[in-house]
């Protein structure tokens, strides 16, 4: 690169190029200097461009030369153009956009400077150094960045949980202490054969007679280990499995608390079915985990420990014949540990999908039914649950035989223990008494190793689980909160649109659109559909975060706002009027819970719903269900209204608001936004244009960008797009046989209706 | 469409596609887009202008006379990137967000996978990889990979 350079050229930017002309990946560089820009070579397409050393391309600055970027599909085009044709491209995947934006920048300011001699000022704003988005008062480290995070998570999940389990630490301790005493009180029974063994029944084989004495103490020593054994062991359980509950209830609410504050983008890629399970069998199966098989698995190396101790010092040639099948056992473990772990995050995916599946079809059974199509839906669950079985056959074969094989290798450990035993015995080493006593314990021993086994897949089970837990978790919100925020008393409602962008995905929805609305005005957003009109109003409304430019609210950025806070002043009303399970006032009072029953009243009437809610048998007590089935799309969207009229906001965003309901309705829906949009900032959507009578400016989208701006008249006038539009929509209303036509005026010529 | 088009396509200076009706209309600006890009890439080829509206319609790219195929392809080619994954060499972590090293018909590079459901399965054997950004990948048989990149890809299926 250097040998490039001439002396005392300067490097202003660069940008690294990782494709080449036909879309092969490599790596290779543009570089702008203060007099030229230089492309490595190979790598691009290029018209005329005068080579030198080894085939790298130099553009010195002259008048007319112009540099832009674009992007499709993941691919960013870097284009040099003179004013008669293109001099190079490269191209580039995404991840190099924004160096690339730095370099078109420099390039700009640059030329500028080398053809007028003057420098351009820097833009104003602080921009954060490694992705370009503007950083707001307050905020110093850049949302962007920070939440992009591209480290897996470690492997110890589970340990995570600890943040849960915190608050109940001494519970916790209660309980290991509780465990500790009674798997030491589960082993005194096999200590105590040992004296009943050689004292007692061994004696009397050999002609001595029965000590009453000795067998009532072994005896009552043998009850009263079980009594505490049995004491001890309820307190135990009882506490933990109390402990357990709470933890994971903790942990169900705040994963559905985190759930609830991931912004609009988080949910539109995520299915339901697969959320629902993440919250509801993923606690409850780390829930299990704690409760039982940590819990025993914590006893059983406590026994294991205490078991080895008390063999050993015994006998300790035996006690280390008896332990020699343990690490032959711990390899079988650990082998099988690798597949089922991996097994079992299939099943889990796999069930998921089961879910989906029904999430996809219960909702849309109208549709299902309408085209015939339950067989399919039946076929396609088949296949989702032979899957499931599919995947859980390969896991079962693992783990089916990882049991059997623990039991055999118990018993090849139990011979072991006889025949050293017998021989100790034939060399008068040990008593029967003591190798009956190891009999006892290796049989308990080896039973807790058969269910220790079962803790390796439920430790991964519930490790896949805590993981997919923690995804969501650690899921940091795209709309995230500010650092500092600013708060905001009281809001005008002027609403501030510069050069915003956004981008979903690969997909540029809307490119730098700028606009103004002032307190209490009523702009429509008229467009094709596609045209960008649902995105705007979606940033307006903060459920996404701009990617380009800011929105701003009475002068402040909305990005410095308390989301929460911010949103109270915004009232929407959707296509879809969404009702949740309760009764019309808990509906219309849910922006507003503690709204009094005049306020919802007065609310309902100024939303024409007044009227028809008291038709209903239970009048505001009337229940509705989930998708409020029992009202029709008129009376739904009018309680929708009066839920956004009750929170008195100081915006107004109807998106499509009359559009699935026939003319007449929408003329009662129009009263009822009359009332609604009086005194307020007003952004409207419609498909219909007549609903927008009233807008004091139709702002015109077409394709991400504003293309024209005015009154209907003003745009009729200068026959763009909005005539277009226009036309064609009174073109269908005649074919339609409508009798009313979509009378448009501008608010200066009155009400015609 | 059968026979020759009634329109004319050629680049210009600017590396932009024009396109000449019957009646002498110039389209600048001119992209092919494929209708079904994975199920039938070479059938159902629109030629769009900057709008979005279709100009003309091309069933089969093979029926086309020979220089304007070539245009259309080599348009289409650098236009499309949607590399097909050969192997999979190995990835960082079987928990994501996890970086693979692969190899694709456009080269060895590395990609970003952010979560499981960033893979799309399409109709059987195929699948579609979303990295972060936002580039997709293909897998066009799944069970045609080696065995060690379909033992890599199974964890995260």
């Amino acid at each position: 690169m250097d040998t490039q350079l001439e002396a005392d050229e300067r490097i202003l930017s660069w940008l690294e190029i990782d494709l080449d002309a036909q879309l092969h990946f490599t790596s290779s560089i543009v570089v702008l200097t203060d007099r030229r820009l230089l492309a490595a070579p190979g790598n691009s397409n290029t018209g005329e461009a005068s080579t030198h050393g080894q085939g790298w391309q130099s553009f010195s600055f002259r008048d007319g030369l112009r540099l832009t970027r674009r992007d499709h599909a993941g691919v960013g085009t870097l284009e040099l153009f003179d004013i008669s044709s293109r001099l190079a491209h490269w191209r580039y995947t995404l991840g190099s956009d924004i160096a690339a934006g730095r370099l078109i920048e420099h390039f700009d300011r640059q030329l500028t400077y080398v053809l007028t001699k003057q420098m351009p000022p820097p833009p104003a704003q602080a921009l954060c150094p490694n992705c370009e988005t503007p950083l707001l008062a307050g905020q110093e480290e850049c949302p962007v960045c920070s939440k992009e995070i591209h480290t897996p998570p470690s492997t110890w999940t589970l340990f995570r949980l600890w943040r849960f389990a915190r608050p109940y630490r001494w519970r916790l301790l209660a309980g290991f202490l509780l465990s500790l005493a009674s798997t030491a009180a589960t082993l005194v029974p096999p200590y105590l054969t040992m004296p009943l063994m050689d004292k007692v029944l061994i004696p009397y084989q050999n002609g001595m007679p029965i000590d009453r004495g000795r067998v009532t103490l072994y005896l009552s020593g043998l009850l009263g280990a079980a009594l505490l054994a049995w004491v001890l062991g309820w307190a135990r359980t009882y506490i933990l499995a109390l402990v357990s509950e709470r933890i994971g209830a903790d942990l169900r609410t705040t994963t559905y608390e985190h759930l609830l504050k991931l912004s609009q983008e988080y949910f539109g890629g995520k299915r339901t079915g697969d959320l629902m399970a993440r919250i509801g069998s993923e606690t409850d199966r780390i829930n299990i985990f704690i409760s039982l098989h940590f819990l025993d698995f914590a006893t059983d190396v406590l026994m294991i420990t205490m078991t080895t101790v008390i063999l050993a010092s015994i006998n300790h040639w035996l006690a280390l014949v008896t332990l020699l099948p343990l690490p032959v056992i711990a390899f079988l473990i650990h082998t099988v540990r690798e597949k089922l772990r991996t097994g079992f995050e299939r099943v889990d995916r796999i069930w998921a999908e089961v879910t989906n599946v029904l999430a996809d079809t219960i909702p849309g059974i109208r549709v299902v039914k309408a085209f015939a199509q339950e067989q399919r839906e039946a076929a396609r669950f088949r296949a989702a649950n032979a899957h499931n079985l599919e995947v859980n056959d390969k896991v079962n074969k693992v783990w089916s035989l990882f049991g059997p094989t623990v039991t055999l290798l118990t018993e090849i450990g139990l011979l072991i223990i006889w025949a050293f035993g017998i021989w100790q015995i034939s060399q008068n080493d040990i008593s029967v008494g003591v190798l009956t006593a190891f009999l006892a314990y290796i049989g308990r021993f080896y039973t807790r190793l058969d269910s220790m086994s079962r803790i390796v897949s439920v430790t991964q089970k519930a490790a896949a689980g805590a993981k997919r837990i923690f995804d969501v978790l650690d899921h940091v919100s795209s709309v995230p909160e500010p650092a500092n925020p600013v708060h905001l008393s009281s809001v005008t409602g002027r609403i501030e649109l510069r050069g915003v962008g956004f981008r979903y995905g690969t997909r540029s929805v809307t490119r730098d659109v700028s606009l103004t609305i002032e307190p209490g005005e009523m702009v429509g957003l008229v467009g094709h559909s596609g045209s960008g009109k649902s995105t705007m109003v979606n940033l307006i409304c903060r459920f996404y975060d701009v990617t380009e430019g800011a929105i701003l609210i009475d002068g402040v950025d909305i990005r410095s706002l308390p989301v929460a806070e911010y949103r109270r002043h915004i009232g929407l009303v959707l296509q879809e009027p969404f009702l949740f399970f309760g009764t019309i006032a808990e509906n219309i009072a849910y922006g507003k819970p503690d709204a009094t029953r005049e306020e919802i009243v007065a609310a309902a009437r100024a939303a024409h719903a007044h009227e028809f809610i008291l038709r209903l048998p239970h009048g505001y007590d009337s229940l509705v269900g989930e998708r409020g089935q029992a009202l029709s799309g008129g009376e739904r969207q009018r309680i929708s209204i009066a839920r956004a009229l009750l929170i008195d906001p100081k915006i107004l965003i109807l998106d499509e608001a009359t559009s699935s309901v026939d003319t007449t309705t929408e003329k009662e829906i129009q009263k009822a936004l009359d009332n609604l949009v009086r005194g307020r900032t007003t952004i409207a959507i419609a498909h219909r244009l007549s609903t927008l009578r009233e807008a004091n400016r139709l702002v015109v989208l077409d394709r991400g960008s504003v293309v024209e701006v005015g009154t209907h008249d003003e745009l009729m006038a200068c026959e763009g797009h909005y005539y277009r539009l226009y036309q064609a929509q009174a073109r269908n209303v005649d074919s339609e046989g409508e009798s009313r036509p979509p009378v448009i005026v501008g608010k200066d010529e009155g009400d015609r209706e | 469409m059968t026979g020759l088009p009634d329109y004319r396509l050629e680049r210009d200076a600017f590396g932009r596609l024009v396109l000449t009706t019957e009646d002498g209309e110039r389209h600048e600006g001119v992209v092919p887009v494929r209708a079904f890009p994975i199920g039938a890439p070479d059938q159902g080829i629109a030629l769009v202008d900057p709008h979005g509206h279709e100009l003309a319609w091309i069933d089969r790219l093979d029926d086309l006379p020979s220089p304007l195929r070539d245009l259309v392809a080599s348009e289409l080619a650098a236009r499309e990137f949607m590399p097909v994954i050969e192997c999979i060499f190995s990835v960082s972590s079987f928990a994501t967000p996890s970086t693979w090293k692969v190899k694709t018909n456009h080269g060895d590079t590395d990609l970003v996978l952010k979560g499981e459901e960033d893979i799309r399965r399409l109709t059987s054997p195929g699948l579609l990889i979303a990295d972060s950004n936002g580039i997709h990948y293909l897998i066009r048989d799944r069970y045609a990979l080696d065995t060690q990149s379909r033992k890599i890809l199974d964890r995260f299926l």
